[in-house]
């Protein structure tokens, strides 16, 4: 649970909000005045779970997207250092530097030995600036190919963890080549002999999330988007005004629902009620369960055959007559 | 080598797509008026600058392939508006307007071709559809060409001109980049060459799959190349950005491009290459 005093809520989080505060507030004067107020919290109780129950039934894409980037959202580390009993995190591409919003390395997810990478954003402004808000540079995505040569060499899972506005565009990125480390590891994880797991956390933004996205399995927590764009940069462009972000959310089809429809993702996580944000472990937990499920089934299909199916299920994707 | 030298900064992001009617031609870069007849002969090059105009497919396939040699494949395949997407106007009312308007069907034309008579597959992007984006029809063009090559054992040849991934097909768009870099991580497997031309421009999601996954990768002078658009990154890091910056000649000098090639001998440079990997040495 995300941390009282510097509670950060949505709009359309607000009435459950009050009402929790309310409900709190009740069972503080219960215990201090003596009254007994049970039945009162009880009932009040119910009607929080209901409007959760309304609220959340119905989230808009746009509300969605929300809370994909809802600054209390666990990230990458959130998850790694409750799913997995051991990770040492290995730095570094070998060739310009460690770039600070993917971080990766060698973990342990109960029986399994893996290589972990994910992309990581920052709590707050200070954070933010060192993790560059989530935004990989080419040596982000050359690190984690780094880690996915180990992965082949030790015949490891690779498990991946996503989580971006993009990748950075700036002027060093493109100096260093930012499409070309994407583009190598799209060609090099189609052919990986290992199995991969790609979880969509939080925001899924084109081709920076798709650069460590490709593998056997791709799921998605609830209230995760991913698309070819962000909402705002379609809307800019499209509409000529980023304002126009809700609208771009809903054209572009960016929620979980949407990508199981659209049969590019495998499966949803479920989350919490009311967002991974509201209860960590229990989110965490979720997805470890996930991730084990599908490495248990991963690991008995001969490497050769796993590379085949892969193929075919990229093959698919898209929609075309002719 | 004159190109190198132009040191005049643009950052309009769209010039102009089409040549105009009429049968003479202002150079956008030094303002020179060519007869048209003239540019045509010329390869679409400006004769006192060097300018490479911007080309359709049909004039690429021209200026590449041996007379009549290109055969397209795959011509019928058509979008479908899975998202029913809708900004301004729906997106297949945008899409239908176009087909009608270029006569093709998508953003890009596939086939099988001769060049200097080696048998090559080949696709060429096309700018003027919807700005050489690429949604489901262009991948899945530019996917069954690589396994096309794969099942003949020619060359592939897969020249760009695009602006990236299609917006108006969402997730759609962004798969067919993991599906062509996929395809052609099994041609590399075995051992069929791939060729990569980027033009003016080749940007996003083309970028960051096909277009950099080359075993050769060469580029007409003066080419916007990249990832992010240069108003993306201006806007993001609040800066100017530097001359010349995500032109062929900055990404050929950061180590990404194997050579910068003069429309004028785009043709043979590629037939060499072509005799080079088709030539077997002596055992």
């Amino acid at each position: 649970m995300a941390k009282k005093k510097q509670r950060f809520v949505l709009e359309f989080e607000k009435p459950i909000v009050n009402l929790e505060e309310k409900i709190a507030e009740m069972r503080e004067y219960a215990l201090a005045s003596g009254l007994e107020l049970e039945d009162d919290i009880k009932r009040l109780e119910k009607k929080a779970s209901q409007l959760r129950k309304e609220i959340y039934a119905n989230l808009s894409r746009w509300q969605r997207v929300q809370l994909a980037r809802h600054p209390q959202r666990p990230y990458s580390l959130d998850y790694i250092s409750r799913m997995c009993s051991y990770f040492e995190e290995l730095h570094g591409d070998r060739r310009f530097a460690d770039d600070k919003a993917i971080v990766s390395g060698l973990a342990k997810l109960e029986e399994f030995s893996i290589i972990l990478i994910g992309q990581q954003k920052g709590k707050d402004t200070k954070e933010n600036l060192y993790r560059n808000f989530g935004m990989p540079h080419p040596e982000g995505y050359r690190k984690a190919m780094r880690l996915m040569e180990l992965a082949v060499k030790f015949n490891k899972p690779v498990v991946t963890l996503i989580d971006t506005p993009g990748a950075f565009p700036g002027i060093g990125a493109e100096e260093r080549g930012q499409a070309e480390a994407i583009a190598y590891n799209l060609f090099r994880m189609a052919r990986l002999p290992v199995p991969i797991i790609n979880v969509i956390i939080g925001e899924g933004a084109s081709g920076g999330a798709l650069g460590i996205g490709v593998g056997d399995r791709i799921l998605m927590t609830e209230n995760s988007w991913y698309s070819v764009i962000s909402p705002e940069g379609c809307a800019a462009i499209l509409w000529r005004d980023a304002s126009h972000a809700p609208e771009a959310a809903e054209a572009m089809k960016v929620t979980a629902p949407d990508l199981l429809k659209l049969k590019i993702i495998d499966e949803i996580i479920k989350e919490p009620e009311g967002g991974a944000h509201r209860d960590y472990d229990l989110a965490a937990n979720v997805v470890k369960e996930a991730i084990l499920k599908h490495l248990r089934e991963l690991v008995k299909i001969p490497p050769k055959k796993l590379i085949e199916q892969r193929m075919e299920k990229f093959s698919k994707m898209g929609a075309w007559k002719e | 080598m004159d190109w190198f030298k132009r040191t005049k900064q643009t950052l309009k992001s769209v010039p102009k797509t089409e040549l105009p009617d009429g049968l003479w031609v202002k150079c956008e870069n030094c303002g020179e008026i060519i007869y048209k007849k003239e540019l045509e002969k010329k390869l679409y090059v400006c004769p006192k600058c060097d300018f490479h105009f911007r080309i359709t497919s049909k004039e690429y396939i021209r200026i590449l392939f041996d007379e009549d040699s290109f055969k397209e494949i795959n011509a019928n395949l058509m979008t479908v508006d899975s998202l029913n997407f809708k900004d301004s106007k729906p997106y297949i009312d945008k899409y239908m307007a176009t087909v009608k308007k270029t006569g093709m069907k998508e953003a890009v034309v596939t086939g099988t071709a001769k060049l200097e008579k080696h048998d090559v597959v080949a696709a060429i992007m096309d700018f003027k559809f919807l700005g050489g984006s690429m949604g489901s029809v262009v991948g899945e063009k530019v996917a069954r060409a690589i396994d096309k090559a794969l099942e003949l054992k020619v060359p592939l040849l897969i020249l760009s001109s695009s602006g990236g991934a299609r917006m108006h097909e969402g997730i759609l768009s962004l798969m067919q980049m993991a599906k062509t870099s996929a395809k052609l991580a099994r041609l590399a497997e075995n051992k069929i060459p791939y060729i990569s031309i980027l033009t003016n421009p080749t940007t996003g999601g083309t970028t960051a799959s096909y277009a950099m996954l080359g075993d050769i990768i060469l580029a007409e002078p003066d080419a916007l190349i990249g990832f992010a658009g240069p108003r993306v990154i201006k806007q993001t890091i609040g800066q100017d950005l530097p001359p010349g910056f995500q032109r062929s000649e900055f990404v050929l000098e950061h180590g990404f491009l194997d050579m910068i090639v003069h429309r004028h001998q785009l043709k043979q440079r590629i037939a060499g290459i072509l005799d080079f990997f088709a030539h077997k040495n002596p055992h």
